[in-house]
């Protein structure tokens, strides 16, 4: 009972902690520790949450999460899964409805995961196939490809093989040469680190929890920190100067309207913005020290999730 | 690009030009200065249909293959995918700068406007 209550106080500080975490203001300072502080802050809630529910539904074998789980299969197995028997002898109704619950949240987390990828993996497919068709190169703009529509964008195509960056025409008429090369520069920058896998899982999540308004606030945070990462590596070749001006020139061409209500999404800054400000006026990098510590207290808080769910308590 | 991707781009365009629905002989013939064999026309044409870009409906003995949609419409849905409109997307394409409603539009206007004044 003792790590029940143990693993739902974490589960709660970790959903407290993720609202402060989004207000914070350090996280654009050290955009990749920011990233991992959302991925650890999300295992840490799945595997507290889950972890509490199971500490209280299989305290009655005494022997913890881990050993429960055995017990429970061995139980089972003894039982022909047969669950108003297991309720009958061992563990309660409630009990038995805690486990139940546990099962389909994993469940649930798992299949969105799953569902997500695969969706990811059709859409990429045929943006793929169709920009084989209609997509064509241009030796004026290198490592780029080039689909005729007069509205701004430019993005990438991630992929194992067969990774593109595509810039729209609309795009070539509004950027001038160098900031062109700094937007391809951000964009390969996203395919060299395969930022799309690190942020599939909080797709998946929102996929799992639709209409749940917090995942989509927090999906959207590590969408922009993931931004600044490939900002961050793109001025590395670029000047930031380059870089913010194309930003500002692609929100500025007002091209991609959304019809209303589609991205109703109210932040107290443009994202943009955010970017364009912390490319024109650099903010301190986060030290050496306190990256160490950020990624210490993760590491504490997922050494002692593990605990709880391995000793009986 | 590898020339299997070569030749559907070629068909295609063949497809788009034409508007009338083709056998894999007209557009072979369309194709004549690139002297290809019956049957690699009919592969690629396969390719085509099962990608789901050309439709094709039987006449007789042969099939006759139109496109599914316009060029236009498959731009303008690489476009719309690319730009984040459709919400269950966002995970498959990364996008320089997503969408942005009026008012982001607006702000940024005028953070451009100021930018862009110490340069003149």
């Amino acid at each position: 009972m003792v790590s029940a209550a143990l693993l739902s106080a974490i589960a709660v500080s970790c959903c407290v902690a993720a609202a402060r975490f989004r207000q914070a203001s350090w996280p654009r300072r050290g955009p990749y520790v920011a990233v991992i502080v959302w991925q650890v802050l999300g295992l840490a809630w799945g595997f507290s949450t889950i972890g509490a529910l199971l500490a209280f539904g299989l305290a009655p074998y005494g022997r913890g999460v881990v050993g429960g789980l055995i017990a429970l299969v061995d139980d089972a197995r003894s039982h022909d899964l047969y669950l108003s028997t297991i309720a009958g002898t061992t563990l309660g109704a409630t009990q038995v409805g805690a486990v139940i619950l546990a099962f389909s949240l994993t469940l649930l987390l798992f299949s969105g995961l799953v569902a997500s990828f695969v969706q990811v993996l059709r859409v990429r497919r045929r943006h793929h196939d169709l920009l084989g068709l209609v997509a064509h190169d241009d030796p004026e703009v290198p490592g780029a490809r080039i689909l005729d529509h007069p509205a701004a964008a430019a993005y990438c195509l991630p992929g194992v093989l067969r990774s593109e960056v595509v810039v729209s025409a609309g795009a070539l008429e509004v950027l001038d040469r160098s900031e062109l090369a700094a937007v391809i520069a951000h964009e390969h920058a996203h395919l060299r680190q395969r930022h799309d896998l690190v942020l599939l899982p909080f797709s998946s999540l929102k996929r799992a929890f639709p209409h749940v308004r917090m995942i989509e606030v927090y999906y959207r945070a590590v969408a922009l920190l993931i931004e600044m990462c490939a900002d961050d590596q793109a001025r590395r070749e670029r000047s930031p100067k380059e870089l913010a001006m194309a930003l500002l020139r692609f929100g500025a061409s007002g091209t991609s309207q959304v019809p209303a209500g589609a991205l109703a999404v109210t932040t107290d800054e443009p994202e943009v913005l955010t970017r364009v400000s912390r490319l024109l006026y650099p903010v301190q990098q986060l030290s050496r020290r306190q990256t160490t510590a950020v990624l210490s207290a993760a590491v504490a808080l997922l050494g002692t999730i593990m605990v709880l769910w391995s000793m009986p308590l | 690009m590898n020339r299997l991707g070569d030749l559907e781009r070629a068909v295609m365009d063949v497809l788009w030009q034409r508007n009338e629905p083709l056998t894999v002989r007209d557009v072979g013939r369309a194709l004549a200065d690139r002297d290809l064999a019956h049957t690699t026309v009919m592969t690629v044409l396969d390719r085509l249909a099962k990608k789901g870009v050309v439709a094709r409906d039987r006449e007789g003995r042969a099939w006759r293959y139109r496109p599914a949609a316009s060029r236009e419409n498959y731009v303008s849905e690489l476009m719309i995918d690319a730009l984040g409109e459709t919400g269950d997307r966002d995970a498959a394409l990364a996008a320089f700068v997503r969408s942005m409603n009026g008012n982001e539009a607006e702000a940024l206007r005028r953070a451009l406007e100021d930018t862009d004044e110490p340069r003149t």
